[in-house]
């Protein structure tokens, strides 16, 4: 078996919880130097007894739980992380080193902005950056993560509309999109409307038309989509939108594929959000944070989110709330800055000609993945594609092994599997985006252990079926999770 | 690499994108830089912000300056934390599986209640997250906010239902600083009452009689916490009858960061479980019949759900919730009630010299945390412009937020104040020191 990864030990930790022992702490708090306070008197009835449920560790038992912990998780630093539509990237160490700078790090969002001016300076500069590399006019950096921006975008649409006087009830949404387009579409009130791909995996003008009256708020789109095909009829599809007075999203979870080479602002898309933890290097942190600005036309610049930063004329930086269009506040603060620092350092390190190699090379390694796998695997949508491919496992059927059989035996090939069963429409897809950070020789392994566990599935697939093999836990229960659901530890528990 | 993907020059792997969408020319965007002079550019930039380890500080707010331990930011940083994602593969994600599944069972001993999500945005858009929730749950239209709410969290909340026709009705201030719910503003189309405890003035708010009352009309109780160091020395809200509690745990070893990343988290009774938005990991077993950790329930979730899921949230906040929950395995059962103790004590000291001082007042007479509010002589952006000259930041102007107050701001004084610094500050603020 071709494995890129064998473990040192596997250490067993239990729950923090059952670590606890009566007396024992991690952290020393400094002796008072003011008179102490009676908390069971000042407050009363509604002082609090004690910390029932809280552990009692020491500082080594903290620091051994969690670093062997972290030793059972995959991760970028460790190899390739081919989820799709995740961008795993590599996150370069700059930027965690500078978002930890004290002038970021302890800066405090109430400071007046005068107090502040390096990081509304900041702000402001990675808006016009982010502006120029979708081509759009102005940006919010509120947004904490994809789903957030979607959310902001769609209120936006609706804000507009609202001041036109008119009042639109529908969303439309490929069949090939996120789940969150048609939620965050939702989450504002509106009736999603779903709209098919074509044969050849892509959205049709015809498709569009035929949804589209003067109902439809939006058409929600991803480009490249979800199979990293390039909606090539996007310009199309926008003026028909256009013409029944709707306005397009454009969902950005992919703009990977496109820096420096096209922008959504030129194909007629209106507002868009962007992963800044996805194309932007940010890290993504075992699940968040992210970030998720949202850039807009001139069109939807009055219904902006507020507070949007502004360079006054004597060159000072200042927040601006009195905006009468505005959808309103939609973070407690300023939206995730540790992660616009972040991606403000991945953009300066790069620079112009950085940003498009990038996705030069994001999309050739994707290129070149299919082409070493297609005559294996089952390529629904054959041809050219943008920054990720998908496959599926219908060359398998007659083994009786899935694509989450072939995920999982990719594991014991030192692999995170990359996306399964999205888009949901084709049947068992696995869906790989390898990212610009691979070299030819890692894509060449990765080719290898796939190609080694398709040719496994017919020679052996019960031991395909039954991977992992190498991990410390084995194949995990998730219909039992579901079906009794244990969301705490509890002292009393059973299955302890 | 090209001739295997049967293309004659890198151009022609972007040939589906048609000509004319193509970018004719170079982004306007710098020219690569090397790290020492990206470095160099950065630190120039964080030189230009105020921040709370440059000197004594008194701004809180919604986002707390305390002490972070070591330990904290040396575990998080491990790439095995950092570079990973969303944990779809449990068998090589327990790592981060444990720990939401340990902060999930801390959030519901700190709350009083039986479920908890793996996190949300921030504290605000988590209050907002659970009065969708009573929404749904009670499939009422109309959301009650208690006057001490932090007024950003009640501009999310009010941009978060802008498009579902629900109403939101705001209560006054009482006199003493406190938030009254009277019953007359509840009824039988509340959805639920939001009370922040401590409010957005410090002021710590009787959850009892709030509870009582909302109950009576068949709403929910949401209690919203900024402060969550605050839940160590009071009474869990879930005990006092609280239906769901949520806020903001960035005390808990979280830096500031300017306000995000910051930890949102939302608790519920478990008979709610299949409302809350949010993911959620749940314990089971292996092939083998061992203990492990999976992403569960996510029926409720967008990527299976799509326009029917409670929330449209995916990514979350992660790696902060892995701060939180270092931060409080090492404080512990003790260690946190201890700070709790100390912040207590370094407030009501700051409150006694205040007190004592001819040109300062507190205007309410509620107990508080580690914040409250300070009426002064003069106005606030005068007296904390002074106060930062001297190199103290004193606190937050009232003036945008409660003019009706008069002169006033809000001071927080957490274990980093040194009584020194506490007596300089109250110094600065009565304005008899220059």
């Amino acid at each position: 078996m071709s494995a890129n990864a064998t473990s040192g030990f596997g250490y067993e930790e239990p729950l923090l919880f059952e670590r606890s022992r009566s007396g024992r702490r991690g952290a020393e708090i400094p002796a008072p130097d003011v008179p102490p306070i009676d908390a069971a008197k000042l407050l009363g009835a509604l002082a609090r007894a004690d910390l029932v449920g809280l552990p009692e560790v020491s500082e080594v038992d903290v620091v051994r739980h969690f670093t062997r912990l972290s030793t059972w998780n995959a991760a970028v630093d460790l190899g390739l992380y081919p989820l799709g539509s995740c961008t795993m990237k590599y996150n370069p160490k700059l930027n965690e080193r500078v978002a930890r700078l004290p002038g970021f790090a302890a800066a405090h969002p109430f400071s007046p902005a005068e107090r502040v001016q390096g990081l509304l300076a900041l702000c402001h500069s990675l808006e016009q950056l982010l502006a120029e590399i979708s081509g759009m006019d102005r940006v919010t950096l509120q947004p904490a993560a994809g789903a957030q921006g979607e959310l902001a975008g769609i209120m936006m649409i609706r804000a507009y509309h609202t001041a036109r006087g008119e009042k639109r009830t529908r969303v439309l949404v490929p069949d090939s999109a996120h789940g969150t387009n048609p939620a965050s579409a939702a989450l504002n009130g509106y009736e999603v409307v779903s709209v098919a791909s074509g044969a050849d995996g892509i959205l049709h003008p015809a498709a569009v038309a035929a949804a589209m009256n003067d109902q439809v708020a939006a058409l929600m789109i991803t480009n490249p989509n979800t199979l990293g095909l390039f909606e090539r009829h996007i310009a199309e599809i926008c003026e028909i939108v256009h013409a029944r007075g709707g306005l397009v999203y454009g969902d950005g979870a992919n703009l990977n594929a496109l820096l420096g080479i096209a922008r959504p602002g030129d194909m007629g898309i209106d507002v868009m959000h962007l992963n800044l933890h996805k194309t932007f290097s940010t890290p993504h942190g075992g699940g968040g944070p992210g970030a998720g600005p949202v850039a807009v036309k001139e069109i939807l610049a009055p219904h902006l989110p507020v507070p949007v930063v502004v360079r006054r004329a004597d060159g000072a930086f200042a927040w601006q709330s009195d905006l009468p269009g505005s959808i309103g506040r939609l973070h407690g603060q300023h939206g995730n800055v540790g992660m616009l620092v972040r991606a403000y350092t991945y953009i300066l390190s790069l620079g112009a000609a950085g940003l498009r190699r990038c996705s030069e090379m994001a999309v050739l390694n994707a290129n070149y993945l299919l082409a070493r796998l297609a005559d294996h695997f089952h390529v629904p949508y054959p041809g050219t594609v943008m920054h990720e491919c998908v496959l599926s496992d219908r060359n398998l059927a007659e083994t009786g092994v899935t694509t989450l059989d072939v995920a999982k035996r990719l594991i014991d090939h030192g692999y995170h599997p990359p996306t399964i069963y999205f888009p949901l429409i084709v049947p068992g897809a696995l869906m790989i985006e390898p990212t610009e950070s691979e070299s030819l020789e890692g894509l060449d392994r990765f080719a290898d252990a796939l190609l080694e566990i398709a040719a496994e599935a017919k020679s052996d697939p019960d031991r395909v079926r039954s991977a992992p093999h190498r991990t410390r836990l084995r194949r995990l229960d998730e219909t039992l999770a579901a079906r009794k659901p244990v969301l705490r530890w509890q002292p009393d528990d059973s299955s302890r | 690499m090209l001739a295997r993907t049967g293309h004659a020059r890198l151009e022609d792997l972007f040939a589906p994108i048609p000509a004319a969408l193509r970018l004719a020319r170079a982004l306007k965007v710098p020219e690569a830089q090397s790290e020492q002079e990206v470095f160099e550019h950065l630190t120039a930039l964080a030189a230009k912000n105020e921040h709370a380890q440059a000197g004594p500080w008194f701004l809180g707010a919604g986002s707390y300056a305390h002490y972070l331990p070591s330990a904290v930011d040396a575990l998080v940083s491990r790439a095995e934390f950092t570079t990973s994602y969303t944990p779809y593969q449990p068998e090589i994600s327990q790592g981060t599986l444990q720990a939401i599944f340990e902060w999930q069972t801390m959030i519901c001993a700190l709350t009083g209640l039986e479920v908890a999500n793996a996190s949300m945005y921030d504290g605000a858009s988590a209050t907002a997250e659970a009065a969708l929730m009573a929404l749904r749950l009670t499939r009422r239209r109309k959301v009650v906010v208690a006057a001490g709410l932090h007024p950003h969290y009640l501009q999310v909340l009010e941009t978060y239902l802008g498009g579902l026709g629900a109403s939101i009705v705001t209560l006054p201030l009482a006199g003493d600083g406190s938030s009254a719910l009277p019953a007359q503003a509840i009824d039988d189309q509340t959805a639920c009452c939001i009370v922040q405890q401590p409010s957005f003035f410090g002021t710590i708010e009787d959850l009892r009689a709030a509870a009582a009352v909302t109950r009576a009309s068949g709403a929910l109780l949401v209690v919203t916490v900024t402060e969550a160091l605050s839940l160590a020395l009071l009474e869990a809200p879930g005990a006092l009858g609280a239906d769901l509690v949520c806020g903001e745990a960035q005390s808990f070893g979280v830096p500031i960061a300017f306000g995000g990343p910051h930890l949102g988290f939302l608790a519920a009774r478990s008979a709610q479980v299949r409302q809350l938005p949010g993911r959620l990991v749940g314990q089971t077993v292996d092939a083998e019949g061992r203990r492990g950790f999976v992403l569960t329930l996510s029926t409720r979730e967008q990527h299976i759900r799509r326009e029917r899921a409670t929330s449209n949230i995916c990514t979350n906040q992660g790696l902060c919730l892995l701060m939180a929950t270092v931060y409080l395995a090492l404080l512990g059962r003790r260690g946190l009630r201890e700070l709790a103790e100390l912040n207590l004590a370094k407030a009501e000291y700051a409150k006694a010299r205040i007190r004592s001082s001819q040109r300062l007042r507190l205007p309410f007479s509620g107990p508080t945390f580690n914040e409250f509010v300070v009426g002064l002589a003069e106005p606030a952006e005068r007296v904390l412009e002074r106060a930062r000259d001297a190199g103290v930041v004193a606190g937050l102007d009232l003036a945008p937020f409660a003019p009706a107050l008069g002169p006033a701001l809000l001071m927080c004084v957490t274990e980093l104040a040194s009584r020194d610094s506490i007596d300089r500050a109250v110094t600065l603020l009565a304005g008899t020191s220059s």
